[in-house]
């Protein structure tokens, strides 16, 4: 227990924030808002990492250090993706993600 | 209500607000701006669990870095003005279903749990304690993750540059 | 003890020529693939006169009777302990002599082809398929057992079919040799079921065993009774159907008239002398089983009568030569088979074998001789037809000389060498059965007459036009006709009886003569016949062959065999079992799988919507399934 905010909390919070994720990255057609959504759901699984971490695991450093290594995963990802869409953007002059169809039956 | 339950509060609200803001905004440029709102709220809840170093990264690195590359990118392909379309009703709907239910699906399983809480521990985390953590190779040493993670940045970046580069053609 | 293993390289030579010059065909020029086939097949021919030397003459007897000899064996296909597939060299009087014929032939054959088929298109192909057939025919009489006689059984079938088809561009080679592939092989057939019955009931395959004094075939498979015979008697009937099949025994003679379709050379080597004999050869090599089953040997003898006689009353009627030639020597095979059917077992019970065996001896050169000298008239005229040649002898000496000494040896004229062989049959048959020995007689005379009608025919009379004028053949043709009709001539002396006998004691024969001047009788009376009629070409002929009216069409049209055959297998067969199994095939089978196939691709048409592209609708999938299978597996699926 964290001073009257029990873990529960923290994880209805995370839940939350990862649906809306879920939710952008099903709807939004534009790839940099799709990422955005992306960056959303990352963030909740990191808040649930940390939570566990200091209110069940109280000795450990586990959570914080995976937190720290999703934080660079991101940006790597970020990047990567970010160079990926300039380069379609080039190509098709927009990045809508329904216009990359071309894998298909 | 204690201090730190207004705070937790205070947090939530603002990251649920503002994620909502974030997937539905049809300014993309604001919609990266309710973004940062949202990650920098997620660093006070670092801050509240006594997690400083992490907070610092996550307000360096994601707010400060990762932000700001989406809108340097959003900037280079997008006008400011450009207002995104609205989603057609059926896909909103179908997306709506599916993180509705999933939330709830986890939220119930969530509160039927019961977790086995320790006593807070306010103590913060020593600088060094991390470093050494970071380095070592023995029980609780990250020092291969630390090392795979440097070889993915170093790919990553060469990767973007190769990929964004103009292609000679 | 003498070394036969030696004996093996009269395999394996003629199965290196054929895989050399097959492999390299034309890269040579064609005559250097002929020249290297007829040396390959001299080669075979001194070993295989050594070979009967040693055997004959050096090798010692046991009991004053030749001994079967291994020459060679391996162990093939080791199936059980007990029963095992050898590949082999078995030497026996039979098998040294059907060397000597086969080589002796052969070796001819191959030189007159060098002469006969000159500037052919197929020239190579031709020598490397003889080979192909030596090898086959060789393979057959060493065989150790009777597997290994079956696989180069077939394999003469093939050599045959290729041979016979070897105008493939002609409609009607390509039919010939279809019909004679497929009559041997519906004849196989029964051969290889023969061969299992006898198997299953004995236990071996080996020669030795199986014909020895303590046979297993004696004793095993009598208990079981089908339609009235054991099952021995059975597998020796099916193992007959193979060998008639092969020697164009009634009913399955149908194909070797056709099989005229190939060049002559092929109809002398394979169609006349050695492997038509093979069904003989069969009978002869399983006498003293077949001895046995006494039953069985009755239905050789009549099947051989009575192909004997049928085949010589068409051969009366027929005009192309190489067609009489055929029904010649189905009726002189018949004649075999006859023999062997009347014959006892050992010593002089044995005269029918050894008469036979002595008959395939002689029959194999002045048949040979015949068809070669066909080919040599064929060659210079450009026709198969009699009525469309005459006067020949001007032309043609030596093809002539050579002939008619294959007239009188076929006619059984002494002292050429049908005389002797044909002689010991008579007597054979007469004491053995007087009906028997009624057609056979009747056989002699017609066979007489035939013949000299071929002769007179082609050789006097009038001129014809020719196209140019008929010029005698190269030397490499003249020679083989010259050695074979030495070979015709006085092939009757050798004394048989004291080299090949059922059970190897020789024994003397000493000529009947209440039985040979008859029989030279009535070959001079069907001389004589042929001589009124048809030495100048006369209407009186004509005039008896209306006289006869349907009896002379019947036989003209070969007995309608042929139109029975067609009934049976295009009206009977194709429609009646073919067509329902075809509908059955088309319909059920393949319409199963076009089912399939239809709702396959009906069922991918629908569905492959599913894969749009749209990356966002998949991603609603996976989540969907995701938040399904969470709630299968935290709330449904609970224990």
């Amino acid at each position: 227990m964290f001073e009257g905010v029990p873990i529960h909390w923290f994880l209805v919070l995370s839940t939350v924030m990862f649906f809306i994720g879920i939710y952008g990255f099903l709807v939004r057609k534009n790839l940099i808002t799709m990422l955005m959504s992306i960056e959303l759901i990352l963030n909740s699984v990191c808040i649930n990492f940390v939570a566990f971490n200091k209110i069940l695991y109280p000795g450990h450093l586990e959570g914080m250090y995976f937190t720290l290594f999703i934080i660079a995963v991101a940006a790597a990802e970020a990047s990567v993706a970010i160079a990926i869409i300039i380069n379609i953007y080039r190509r098709i002059v927009n990045i809508d993600v329904e216009n990359m169809n071309e894998m298909k039956y | 209500m204690t201090n730190n339950q207004f705070m937790f509060l205070l947090f939530s609200v603002v990251i649920v607000v503002f994620s909502l803001l974030t997937v539905t905004s049809r300014r993309i440029l604001r919609a990266a701006t309710f973004l940062l709102f949202v990650l920098v709220s997620t660093s006070g809840l670092y801050f509240l669990l006594r997690f400083n170093f992490l907070a610092a990264i996550q307000l360096t690195l994601y707010a400060g870095g990762i932000v700001v590359l989406i809108i340097f990118s959003i900037l280079l392909t997008s006008h400011i003005n450009e207002k995104l379309s609205i989603p057609p009703v059926t896909k909103r709907i179908y997306a709506a279903i599916a993180a509705v239910a999933g939330a709830v699906l986890c939220i119930l399983t969530i509160l039927q749990t019961e977790f086995v809480q320790k006593t807070f521990d306010p103590s913060r985390v020593d600088i060094h304690t991390i470093g050494e953590g970071m380095l070592s190779t023995g029980k609780y040493g990250y020092a291969l993750p630390f090392e795979v993670i440097s070889v993915l940045l170093l790919a990553a970046m060469i990767g973007s540059i190769i990929l964004a580069k103009k292609r000679k053609d | 003890m003498i070394d036969f293993s030696y004996t093996i390289w009269i395999l394996l030579i003629p199965l290196i020529v054929f895989v050399g010059t097959g492999l390299t065909g034309n890269r040579f020029k064609p005559n250097v693939t002929g020249i290297i086939g007829t040396t390959g097949l001299g080669i075979n021919f001194l070993l295989a006169i050594i070979t009967a030397y040693k055997y004959f003459f050096v090798l010692d007897k046991v009991g004053g009777a030749f001994q079967k000899v291994l020459g060679f064996n391996m162990t093939w296909l080791h199936l059980t302990d007990k029963l095992h597939i050898d590949i082999g060299v078995l030497l026996d009087p039979i098998s040294v002599m059907m060397l000597i014929v086969i080589t002796t032939v052969s070796f001819m054959v191959h030189i007159y082809s060098l002469g006969y088929m000159k500037g052919e298109k197929g020239f190579a192909r031709f020598f490397s398929i003889l080979s192909l057939f030596s090898f086959s025919m060789l393979g057959l009489v060493i065989a150790t057992n009777i597997f290994q006689m079956y696989i180069f059984w077939e394999l003469v079938g093939v050599s045959s079919f290729l041979l016979i088809g070897f105008y493939y561009e002609k409609d009607s080679a390509v039919a010939a040799s279809k019909k004679a592939f497929i009559v041997t092989r519906f004849a196989d057939l029964g051969f290889l079921i023969g061969i299992l019955l006898l198997s299953y009931n004995t236990g071996t395959f080996d020669f030795i065993t199986l014909t020895g004094p303590n046979s297993p075939a004696f004793t095993s498979g009598q208990g079981i009774m089908f339609l009235g015979m054991s099952t021995m008697t059975w597998s020796m009937l099916f193992i007959f159907m193979g060998g008639a099949g092969k020697s164009a025994m009634f009913p399955l003679h149908i194909w070797l008239p056709d099989a005229m379709e190939g060049p002559t050379p092929v109809s002398a080597l394979i169609h006349a002398a050695t492997m038509v004999v093979a069904g003989v050869y069969l009978v002869a090599r399983m006498f003293p089983i077949f001895h046995h089953e006494q039953s069985g040997l009755e239905i050789v003898a009549w099947v051989g009568g009575f192909t004997s006689l049928f085949a010589a009353v068409i051969a009366c009627t027929q005009y192309d030569i190489k067609r009489v030639l055929a029904y010649s020597t189905m009726s002189q095979i018949g004649m075999m088979m006859l023999a062997l059917g009347v014959s006892g077992y050992g010593g002089e019970e044995g005269l029918g074998y050894m008469a036979s065996m002595f008959h395939l001896f002689t029959h194999a050169f002045f048949k040979a001789l015949l068809f070669l000298g066909a080919g040599a008239i064929i060659h210079s005229v450009h026709s198969n037809y009699m009525n469309e040649m005459g006067g020949l002898r001007k032309y043609l000496p030596i093809t002539h000389a050579t002939f008619l000494i294959a007239c009188l040896a076929i006619a059984g004229i002494p002292p050429f060498a049908g005389f002797f062989s044909k002689d010991e049959i008579l007597v054979a048959t007469f004491h053995h059965n007087k009906i028997l020995f009624a057609m056979a007689y009747l056989v002699a005379g017609m066979t007489a007459f035939y013949m000299f009608r071929l002769y007179y025919n082609v050789f006097w009379g009038k001129d014809q036009h020719y196209h140019h004028t008929p010029h005698e053949a190269p030397a490499t043709m003249t020679v083989p006709l010259i050695v074979l009709a030495i070979g015709s001539t006085f092939a009757g002396f050798i004394p048989f009886s004291k080299l090949v006998t059922s059970d190897g004691m020789p024994f003397e024969t000493h000529t009947e003569w209440g039985i040979a001047i008859p029989a030279v009788f009535i070959a001079l009376v069907g001389i004589g016949i042929a001589t009124v009629l048809y030495m100048r070409k006369s209407e009186t002929s004509k005039k008896i062959s209306i006289a006869l009216g349907g009896f002379y069409t019947a036989a003209f049209n070969k007995f309608y065999i042929d139109q029975v055959y067609l009934f049976i297998t295009k009206k009977i067969l194709f429609n009646l079992v073919s067509r329902p199994i075809a509908w059955f095939d088309r319909h059920i089978v393949d319409g199963a799988m076009n089912q399939i196939a239809f709702v396959t691709n009906v069922a991918s048409d629908k569905i492959k919507g599913f894969q749009s592209g749209q990356l966002q609708q998949y991603a609603l999938a996976f989540v969907s399934g995701v938040i399904g299978l969470a709630l299968l597996f935290i709330y449904l699926w609970t224990n």
